[in-house]
């Protein structure tokens, strides 16, 4: 499963941890999160994320 | 400074640091202040701090107006220790297990920065605070500057506590925008490009939420420089035009030079530039410091890189200029790079690609030439000047 970045403030997205913060348990592909998810460090949208190379 | 009253009841506390020049690597040609405010109701609340070495004069500001130990609540819009660096000594004084409140990251943050065991009480995104007659509102601006960012709302007075949101390094006699009047822009606008600029849709989606909840401001409170009192709709609209980043017609020439070639090259490019009728700034690395040429490319259409190239390599002051503008994330740019050269040339080619990795579009391979520019090289650099020009109108 591929890990994203957001383009605002770099934090990663990795689908093994989830996201804590905004109850995404770990396992949680990128594409499976909610369309309304956001970056749990500055707010960003789904799409300011970008699959890390 | 004294403690100013800027509304009834409500004084600005802070400290002002006349001979800062160097800002974490932003040139602050006039000092800059750090704002701190205390407002004065049923339960009195004191807003940010100030640096630490400025505790002092944040102290003595506030025991005119009040005992500090009559302080209740302490407000923490931001982490950074511009603004949280007198919070332990403010802490001891007034009592340590009084209320700190901030956001949640605020919280995880400041924790990083101190080591003490506060009282914190994190704060909800649009969570309310009763000071008895007024209301405080908490409004979370991640990133702007910091993840921890929020700002704080007088409901009844409509005065916003914007942190470094709006800010300006700029310490003088004003403190008011009506008693500075227009110059106090290209201070608010240098702190945009060198603080702000990379967060930009994050200040565009903050206006969204201020449109949405229809919030009105009387007054913008920065923790940098003056208050905006009088016509605070006007950095409001700035923020807006600035976050756009749509550029005008402008070119920006920015180099270095060793024995003057790079330099003759970039004047004849500005020639070159001009004679499209089209307006062009050559700043020479050396002279201007980053923070005042970023200022300059956060609204020129054209930004031209010029270096010599020195042991195979980049000038040092042009990677120094390229790292700092590449994290601050310039968007919609036209690009082009030059430089002389003795056997190698390797400089071009590297700003080339550094620049298409900001996402430049380049317009040209780049313009090198050996040694000295002779005739020929001048009028190949008008040329190339008019080029730009060009592309800057289409
Ligand atoms: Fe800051
Ligand atoms: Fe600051
Ligand atoms: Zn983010």
């Amino acid at each position: 499963m591929d890990r994203y970045v957001c383009n605002i403030c770099g934090y990663v997205y990795d689908p093994i941890e989830g996201d804590a913060d905004n109850d995404v348990v770990p396992g949680t592909a990128f594409d499976d999160l909610p369309d309304n998810w956001e970056c749990p460090v500055c707010g960003a949208s789904k799409d300011d994320f970008t699959k890390e190379e | 400074m004294e403690p100013i009253e800027i509304a009834k009841g409500i004084y600005n506390v802070g400290a002002v640091d006349w001979n800062i020049r160097d800002f974490h690597g932003y040139s602050t040609h006039n000092g800059t202040t750090y704002n701190a405010f205390l407002i004065v109701d049923e339960k009195i609340v004191l807003i940010d701090t100030v640096k630490k070495p400025f505790f002092d004069q944040l102290i003595e500001n506030i025991s005119r107006i009040v005992d500090p130990r009559k302080i209740d609540y302490v407000i923490s819009n931001h982490t950074e220790m511009d603004h949280s660096g007198g919070l332990p000594r403010v802490m001891h004084r007034i009592g340590e297990d009084k209320p700190i409140y901030c956001s949640k990251i605020g919280e995880k943050n400041l924790a990083k920065h101190f080591s003490q065991k506060w009282n914190y009480q994190a704060v909800e995104n649009g969570g309310t605070l009763s000071l008895g007659r007024r209301t405080l509102q908490f409004l979370e601006t991640r990133m702007l500057h910091w993840p921890d960012s929020m700002f704080t709302y007088l409901v009844e007075d409509k005065i916003l506590f914007s942190s470094d949101g709006f800010g300006q390094h700029y310490a003088g006699p004003e403190k008011f925008d009506d008693q500075v009047g227009d110059a106090i822009m290209i201070h608010a606008k240098k702190y945009f490009a060198n603080i702000l600029l990379l967060y930009s849709a994050n200040v565009l989606k903050l206006m969204e939420t201020v449109n949405e909840f229809g919030l009105e401001f009387n007054m913008i409170c920065p923790d940098h420089g003056i208050i905006w009192r009088k016509d605070p709709k006007k950095i409001l609209d700035a923020y807006v035009e600035w976050s756009q980043q749509k550029s005008g017609q402008k070119v920006l020439v920015v180099y270095d030079t060793m024995w003057n070639s790079t330099e003759q090259m970039a004047e004849k490019i500005a020639e070159g530039v001009s004679r499209e009728g089209v307006e062009v700034r050559p700043m020479n690395l050396r002279h201007c410091h980053r923070s005042d040429v970023m200022t300059e490319v956060m609204d020129a259409r054209a930004v031209v890189i010029g270096s010599p190239t020195l042991n195979n390599n980049v000038f040092p002051t042009v990677s120094d200029f390229l790292t700092y503008m590449k994290g601050l994330k310039p968007k919609n740019k036209i690009g082009a790079v030059f430089g002389s050269y003795g056997w190698s040339g390797e400089a071009a080619g590297v700003i080339k690609s550094e620049l298409e990795g900001m996402k430049f579009t380049m317009i040209d391979p780049g313009l090198k030439i050996q040694y000295v520019p002779d005739q020929e090289g001048n009028e190949a650099c008008i040329e190339f000047g008019r080029k730009i020009g060009k592309a800057v109108k289409t």
